[in-house]
């Protein structure tokens, strides 16, 4: 699934071709990978949901932590499928109770990843999910979030990636898995 | 054909993180009229009969235990954060239900089982919570899954529809060409305070021409009269806190 050409599930490319790609979007030079097209058609959400669950169900996987916004698409039905808690990872001052976070990089600045405090619990094994990897900085908020509470961070799992950007190298050794690939 | 649907009752709590140690019970069996079914001729005579039955139970309304037995577990698993965002706001926080499998899978269930079979092909979501509940009943309904964002979120060309704040204005946004007019949609948010977010969300679908069947929503804070903007848009809640 993460790149072996002999063994390309058939629905992986019924799953591309309905991902829209938005040319300048947010800004000029960015080709924008558009997921939303992707829950318009129920086939191919409903594949995609399958091919990590077929992945994951049977790894005693305890949590799926996703990556606001677009990760919650993702990450909840997943978690629900192979009977683990969901924990959302957000913007700062977005989750009511007390938590941690985690600061990262931006082209310009920083910004923060929280998660609730005792949302995860030490020995938890996690899967983080997101929409999609381009530079890795994001996602290697999240593991470090889940590390720092004692959780063990299993494998990443993104939808896309943009492997130009060697966000897989970001991952602190930790394996990514991901169904298509931007060039 | 079965027209008349299982409904789940509302259980009214309230739920504190300080003292008093356990929460203060009202259960209302309140019964949402069933879902109509696009030109069946049945449909008319059920929802007659289920009007008239509404009548009958309204009376018998505080003796009557016809709460579906999921209902009370999903409801201790959300916890309430006192003056979040501000002072004065009990804020009810869906992540711990989110952390109990099966309280989320229950909840999942109850919307499914209300919506499955009723020819319902979108499910459209409010950013963000919405994301959470909406694309499980989606995907298990067989419909496509909108995103309602915040604005500046979507890529593409979008549609806005304004709503009001306490203090201003904000908009929820939608892609254009998500949703076919004709269509038949559910909303979903994990709760409902003023109608705000949601009577926009109505507005915006209703312009594309999709037909609202229900808006749907784990917590309603009655106090804050949602239902009332939501004009003719039926609402179905879980938990009902007062």
């Amino acid at each position: 699934m993460s790149g072996n050409k002999e063994e390309v599930d058939p629905r992986i490319n019924g799953i591309k071709t309905k991902i829209r790609v938005v040319p300048d979007f947010p800004k000029k030079g960015i080709m924008f990978q558009d997921i939303t097209t992707v829950l318009l058609d129920p086939k191919a959400f409903k594949d995609t949901i399958d091919l990590f669950v077929e992945r994951y169900r049977d790894k005693n996987i305890s949590v799926v932590a996703g990556i606001e916004a677009r990760g919650f698409l993702f990450g909840p039905p997943i978690a629900l499928a192979i009977g683990a808690k969901f924990v959302p990872l957000r913007k700062p001052k977005k989750l009511p109770g007390e938590t941690i976070f985690e600061e990262y990089e931006l082209e310009y600045g920083n910004d923060r990843l929280e998660m609730h405090v005792g949302a995860v619990e030490a020995g938890d094994r996690a899967l983080v999910v997101d929409d999609l990897i381009a530079t890795g900085g994001t996602l290697c908020a999240a593991i470090n979030l889940l590390e720092r509470v004692g959780a063990e961070v299993v494998e990443c799992a993104c939808v896309i990636e943009l492997p130009e950007l060697k966000g897989r190298q970001k991952l602190k050794g930790k394996p990514l898995c991901m169904l298509v690939e931007y060039r | 054909m079965q027209t008349i649907i299982a409904l789940a009752p509302l259980v009214s709590h309230r739920l504190c993180l300080a003292p008093p140690p356990f929460p203060r019970h009202r259960l209302l069996c309140r019964r949402a009229p069933s879902i109509r079914l696009p030109s069946h001729r049945s449909s008319t005579t059920s929802f007659r009969l289920l009007s008239s039955f509404a009548a009958s139970r309204d009376s018998e309304m505080a003796t009557e235990d016809g709460q579906d037995p999921r209902i009370p577990k999903i409801a201790s698993s959300i916890r309430v954060i006192p003056d979040f965002p501000k002072p004065g706001i009990m804020f009810h926080d869906i992540t711990t239900l989110l952390l109990d499998t099966e309280a989320f899978k229950d909840t999942i269930d109850l919307f499914v089982e209300r919506y499955k079979g009723k020819g319902i092909s979108v499910v459209a979501g409010v950013e963000a919570r919405g994301f959470i509940f909406g694309p499980p009943i989606a995907l298990a309904i067989g419909a496509k899954f909108v995103p309602m964002r915040k604005p500046k979120k979507l890529p593409g060309k979008v549609i806005s529809e304004e709503y009001s704040l306490e203090y201003g204005t904000d908009k929820i946004e939608m892609h254009v060409g998500a949703v076919e007019p004709g269509e038949r949609a559910i909303i979903i948010d994990d709760l409902i305070a003023t109608g705000g977010t949601l009577s926009a969300a109505v507005r915006l679908l209703e312009r594309v021409g999709v037909k609202i069947v229900e808006c749907a929503c784990v917590i309603e804070l009655p106090e804050c009269k949602g239902r009332e903007k939501l004009g003719e848009t039926p609402l179905f809640i879980l938990i009902s806190s007062a």
